[in-house]
């Protein structure tokens, strides 16, 4: 069996002394932030990133990676505790793991929360190992055409499913090509959009406009409000689940991993929709749908393993194809272009220690997670009890030297207080970040297939609905915005009709 | 003003438009070429222009739609937070981590509406002190430790 002897690959190159180290700092310092109130796996790993830089390119994944569910499970313990969800995928998780909380068995809902994660991420696993042979070398197939239209539909599938006004998420996503490109064009050597400033001929870094549209932005409109928390930390034993818990529990648990899985290798999918989805399947599905909202044990399961599982899913779109479907896969192709690898299919040929070792990586963080979350649930639940005063102006300090350590460049740290402006206006307005954040690492890429496949063309912009590949993305792309836009079409007709008869 | 009844709408609008006018000024110079032959200056151009139609939809539609209008409470804390910040980048070389460390805290901390002057100083020697211990010892980060023209004289 060709997948047992990759995965044997992989854990060989998982399991050395060192990287399982790796992993576990990661994880450690994944959860340690992931934790704190308002911050999401984004700033986390933006924020951690400069930690990885001196480690070989293996390890730096592998820790990386081990951020990345450290973070993701911090943030639902944040989301049970204190009903403060980090980011939009444990809103759901909110919800009921909350009323648990005041209901005094934040303990089941914790150990819940850690079970189904860790399933699922053994699934999500075999999943990955499973279908991203296949898909990447089909992805070998890919000309130039191909590729521009896939980012088309990635893209728009990722603002399609995510929340809010499509038109502002779609000229967020052009903001950010826009931004991406900005430094020395690879084909003439024009500087472009640099000013002048020899800090900018290579571009603005990506983990400053992350770190300056999620850390920065986030903390000032934190501080804009006085805060009003209500932690639930004194209930924090019990972690044990009765028999009968465990049986209403499981088939949650199976139908979240089932859901995630599929919708995480979705472009656009991930973590999110996933667990929105979960969450509704099983409120469907109850016997006594009405429990939901109040505490309902299923309402923590079925999401937390959607969202785990689709979380590692959705590595499978950037392992195979280049292309991240969401914004914490966009760091993650940031995290790889500074280790000198650009992902795509031809990482699983050139690099298999690498493309295997992070495959089983995963799994062995998502391990630690349950060893290490489980027992030291009372020291997280402590950082939960520090208060904002004291957290924010380290997060800012971390942040800073995170940034400037990039390059050890003081400019980076003044162009990340400029995006940190500019996130402060984007969540004034109500403009999602992560869309930007999508077009910017795909700008130069986009910009490279567009002139390649045109230029094999001969400059017949056809080439992009002859191919019938690339044409059926097109329409699949062009379908996903019909779906989105008619239903706001009937609605503001009816709006306009009431408007008139009233 | 009741023209615009969603606010929010018609910044962001302005705002793309604004970004869409400004790449296509400034890119103004570089060369477009053709289709098959793009130019630096083909793709910001086509990006420029979508940013300006996607700017006039938001625009054209917050006159037609009503929506909450834009919430600044205060603008303490992005005036501060971001002066700490930009404070630390000019200082930090000059100044040394420890000095730079201590002032990004201190100021910082003044734009929480819970300030406590003492809390902040300890605060801020506590993570200056592991800052250097992380960060200079630790991971070897190439950052003066002290003020420049401390170090000259030794």
């Amino acid at each position: 069996m060709e997948l047992f002897d990759n995965l044997a690959l992989g854990f060989s190159v998982a399991l050395t002394f060192q990287n399982i180290l790796y992993a576990f700092v990661g994880v450690l310092l994944g959860t340690l932030i992931g934790v704190l109130p308002g911050i999401g796996p984004v700033p986390t790993i933006a924020m951690l990133l400069p930690i990885t830089y001196a480690l070989p390119p293996v390890s730096a994944l592998i820790m990386l990676a081990g951020i990345y569910y450290g973070a993701q499970y911090g943030g639902s313990t944040t989301a049970i505790l204190v009903n403060l969800p980090g980011e939009s995928s444990s809103v759901v998780t909110c919800i009921d793991g909350y009323q648990m909380a005041r209901q005094g068995k934040a303990g089941k809902a914790l150990s819940v929360a850690a079970l189904g994660s860790f399933f699922a991420g053994t699934v999500a696993t075999i999943v990955i190992a499973g279908f991203a042979p296949p898909l990447a070398e089909f992805a070998l197939k890919f000309g130039p055409a191909e590729y521009f239209s896939l980012m088309v539909l990635g893209l728009i599938a990722a603002v399609v499913l995510a929340s809010g006004s499509l038109v502002k998420a779609i000229a967020m996503i052009v903001l950010g090509l826009l931004l991406g490109i900005i430094g020395t064009d690879v084909n003439s050597g024009l500087q472009r959009y640099t000013f002048g400033v020899p800090e900018m001929s290579d571009g603005i870094g990506f983990v400053v406009v992350a770190m300056g549209l999620f850390g920065f932005a986030e903390i000032i409109v934190n501080l804009e409000h006085r805060e009003h928390r209500e932690v639930f930390t004194d209930n924090v034993s019990g972690l044990w689940l009765k028999w009968s818990e465990f049986k209403e529990v499981i088939p949650a648990i199976l139908r979240g991993t089932a859901i995630g899985s599929t919708l995480g290798i979705l472009p656009g999918g991930g973590a999110m929709l996933s667990a929105f989805a979960a969450y509704t399947v099983e409120k469907k599905l109850a016997k006594d749908p009405s429990r939901f909202g109040k505490g309902a044990i299923q309402g923590v399961a079925g999401p937390e393993s959607a969202n785990n599982a689709g979380a590692q899913t959705s590595f499978i779109p950037l392992l195979t194809l280049g292309i991240p479907s969401n914004a914490v896969m966009a760091l993650m192709v940031g995290a790889m272009t500074i280790k000198g690898i650009q992902p795509g299919p031809q990482v699983m040929t050139s690099n298999p220690q690498l493309f295997w070792g992070l495959i089983a990586s995963m799994w062995i963080g998502n391990c630690m997670l349950v060893v290490l979350n489980l027992p030291m649930i009372g020291l997280w639940v402590k950082l939960l009890k520090v208060p904002y005063r004291l957290l924010y102006p380290a997060i800012l300090l971390f942040c800073c030297i995170g940034v400037y350590s990039l390059q050890n460049n003081v400019f980076d740290v003044l162009m990340t207080a400029v995006f940190g402006v500019l996130g402060w206006v984007f969540v004034k307005l109500e403009c999602e970040p992560a869309p930007l954040l999508l077009g910017f690492i795909l700008g130069p890429l986009m910009e490279e297939n567009l002139r390649r496949a045109l230029l094999l063309s001969r400059g017949d912009p056809t080439v992009f609905f002859t191919r019938p590949l690339s044409l059926g993305m097109l329409v699949v792309a062009g379908i996903l915005i019909l779906i989105i836009v008619l239903p706001a079409v009937r609605k503001t007709r009816e709006e306009a009709f009431q408007e008139e008869a009233a | 003003m009741s023209m615009i009844r969603n606010p929010k709408e018609f910044g962001s609008g302005c705002l793309f438009a604004g970004f869409g006018l400004a790449a296509i000024a400034i890119g103004a110079s570089y060369p477009v070429g053709t289709a098959a032959r793009m130019g630096p200056g083909y793709f910001p151009r086509g990006l420029g222009l979508i940013l300006i139609v996607l700017g006039a939809i938001l625009i054209f539609k917050s006159l037609r739609s009503d929506g909450a209008p834009i919430s600044v409470p205060s603008l303490k804390p992005i005036a501060i937070v971001l002066g700490s910040v930009v404070l630390f980048g000019l200082t930090v070389v000059p100044l040394g981590l420890v000095l730079s460390t201590i002032l990004l805290i201190l100021v910082a901390s003044t734009a929480s509406h819970e300030f406590r002057w003492k809390e902040a100083v300890i605060a801020s020697l506590l993570a200056a002190a592991f800052v250097v211990a992380a960060f200079s010892w630790g991971l070897q980060l190439q950052l003066p430790t002290w003020p420049a023209f401390l170090m000259n004289r030794s």
